[in-house]
């Protein structure tokens, strides 16, 4: 499997980036290199080994549904980019 | 239009808030009404270097749930990041399930017009909801509140097998009906506690394949998510005889307009790269976690439905109307402590009060009356303390103050005359008053006696005992 530049084009539109034309040839490249790089683990033999979602060997780790005090709004808008009325501003979203 | 050509194929996708204490993945309050942002932390607000932990109780009302509406259970599911960009979404991901969702076919019932149908149900999954956007005047930007975020939403989807608007609808209140039952949402559409999505195509009868889909968005209540399918069948099969395509793509339905409109003009793939999301381990469903929460399950809608028909002999109709609210149906069953005709309360509430409720916009909810005050007041009908028609009246009072049938009939004087000499007297008056109706009546017109009766009963503002009032009329007219 390879990566081409009409590849690069689409993950960058999916996470609106915005790249140059140099920039998708050399991420081109440098994705091409890290798959290549994984496909490493094509040389074994996982035919005996059931497919996971996880590393942990850990299942059900929950907590019981108790209400806990939330964060002060202050502490909750110190990262906004604006604010408006205790909420979050953001550039006008129309659909 | 030809509707007749066209065969109508819908399959819904509902989403339905559990109503637990905290959101799924933080101790942060679910409670619905508190100002912009201040149900919010760090692991809802999506900040770096926080983990997730899993609320037990919502697993257990997805699985509650699932097996309520006939899934198989899941043994072992995970979850998953959907990926996308939304400022409703602080992650710019949701943690949803993807493919191993906690309930998987499933089924359930519904009746039109008597007719019995199964729809299917295609998966079950738990998810967290999004945060609540509003558009500031003049449109120059959007504001967020992340209250709403990581409450946990279940996700229902069904099979494409709703073939009407009338199915869609009778499936969304069988559904609101079965999670009510089972305790574990509000289910109110207007709160948002229940939403629905609609994918809807139309295809020639006959012909196997699908039409082209539209999905219809923002239907509030469920007459809109009836009203919007009607006009979307009627659209698209416009769309068809006039030699055109029905587009795939998003439309929004306009309730105070009644018509659908395409949401984005051009349709993008949705490509949300789903993928197992590493902050939480995946769920084990043991045979016994199962059977504890099956065990919990209590008697569902159908059940109930044809117990009523079987126990109390009411119509499969009456019986499907009380049975689709469990308060209502709670309250038809706390009557029946207090009197043994079942088909007398069932015919109150089926008249007297939907009417009312109907009348006034009301829900069942929202009025005062008790299950003891109806049984209550179908005894004092049955002793003769009062008529039906005073009954009425009482029933009114009961259903606005929520007081005791017996204080209401002392309070407006209301109980029955009996006694024989008080209403001869007012038949005689009236007799006495009105001698050319008697005059009628002897010479053979009978309909004359009904307004006799109506002027007694007038005279004594319709307390009078109409089985006596007739009788000694009768007597007086023929002696």
């Amino acid at each position: 499997m390879s990566i081409t530049v009409k590849d690069v084009e689409h993950v960058a539109n999916l996470a609106r980036l915005d790249l140059s034309a140099e920039e998708k040839e050399q991420f081109t490249g440098q994705l091409n290199a890290i798959l290549k790089y994984a496909e490493k683990l094509g040389e074994l033999d996982t035919s005996d080994v059931e497919p996971t979602s996880h590393v942990l060997p850990l299942a059900n780790v929950m907590r019981e549904d108790e209400a806990r005090p939330s964060w002060p709004i202050e502490k909750v808008l110190a990262n906004a980019p604006d604010e408006e009325d205790g909420q979050f501003k953001v550039p006008a979203v129309l659909e | 239009m030809s509707m007749n050509k066209y065969e109508t194929v819908v399959g819904l996708e509902v989403h339905v808030e559990l109503h637990t204490n905290s959101k799924i993945f933080c101790g942060c309050s679910t409670s619905f009404g508190a100002p912009p942002n201040t149900h919010t932390c760090p692991v809802c607000l999506g900040h770096p270097g926080v983990l997730p932990v899993l609320n037990r109780q919502a697993v257990e009302y997805a699985m509650k749930a699932a097996m309520a509406i006939n899934c198989e259970i899941a043994d072992w599911c995970k979850f998953d990041r959907k990926n996308y960009f939304y400022p409703d979404s602080p992650k710019a991901y949701q943690i949803s399930q993807y493919d191993q969702p906690i309930g998987r076919n499933g089924w359930i019932d519904i009746e039109v017009n008597g007719v019995a149908k199964r729809i299917g149900i295609t998966r079950l999954h738990l998810e967290e909801d999004a945060g609540k956007l509003t558009h500031v005047e003049g449109g120059y930007a959007s504001l967020v509140d992340f209250n709403r975020v990581g409450t946990p939403l279940l996700e229902i989807v069904s099979e494409p097998d709703i073939r009407s608007p009338e199915e869609a609808k009778a499936y969304l209140e069988k559904l609101k009906a079965i999670m009510q039952y089972c305790d574990v949402s509000d289910v109110k559409m207007e709160q948002g506690s229940l939403r629905c999505d609609a994918n809807i195509s139309l295809r020639p009868y006959g012909q196997k394949e699908f039409g082209t889909r539209a999905e219809l968005k923002n239907m509030n209540s469920f007459r809109g998510v009836q009203r919007g399918l009607e006009y979307e069948q009627m659209r698209q099969a416009d769309v068809l005889e006039s030699g055109g395509a029905v587009v795939q793509e998003t439309r929004r339905w306009d309730e105070s307009q009644g018509k659908t409109f395409s949401m984005r003009g051009k349709e993008e793939a949705h490509d949300y790269r789903y993928f197992p999301d590493p902050d939480l381990v995946r769920v084990h469903i043991d045979e016994e976690w199962k059977a504890r929460v099956r065990a919990s399950i209590p008697e569902l809608p159908d059940a109930r439905q044809a117990r009523y028909i079987q126990e109390y002999g009411l119509s499969s109709y009456d019986a499907g109307v009380l049975t689709a609210s469990m308060k209502l149906a709670d309250f038809f069953e706390d009557s029946l402590r207090y009197t043994s005709d079942a088909k007398a309360s069932a015919n109150w509430i089926m008249g007297e009060l939907l009417a009312y409720l109907n009348a006034n916009n009301l829900e069942f909810e929202d009025v005062k009356i008790t299950g003891q005050g109806l049984g209550e007041m179908i005894q004092l009908i049955e002793k003769g303390t009062i008529s039906t028609k005073i009954a009425k009246t009482v029933f009114k009072g009961m259903v606005e103050t929520g007081k005791s049938p017996q204080q209401i009939v002392e309070e407006q004087g209301l109980v029955q005359i009996s006694d024989e000499g008080a209403i001869l007297a007012i038949v005689d008056a009236v007799i006495a008053a009105n001698p050319q109706s008697v005059e009628d009546f002897r010479g053979g017109k009978d309909k004359a006696i009904g307004f006799l009766v109506g002027q007694i009963m007038k005279e004594t503002k319709g307390k009078a005992n109409p089985g006596l009032v007739n009788k000694l009329l009768m007597e007086r007219l023929k002696g």
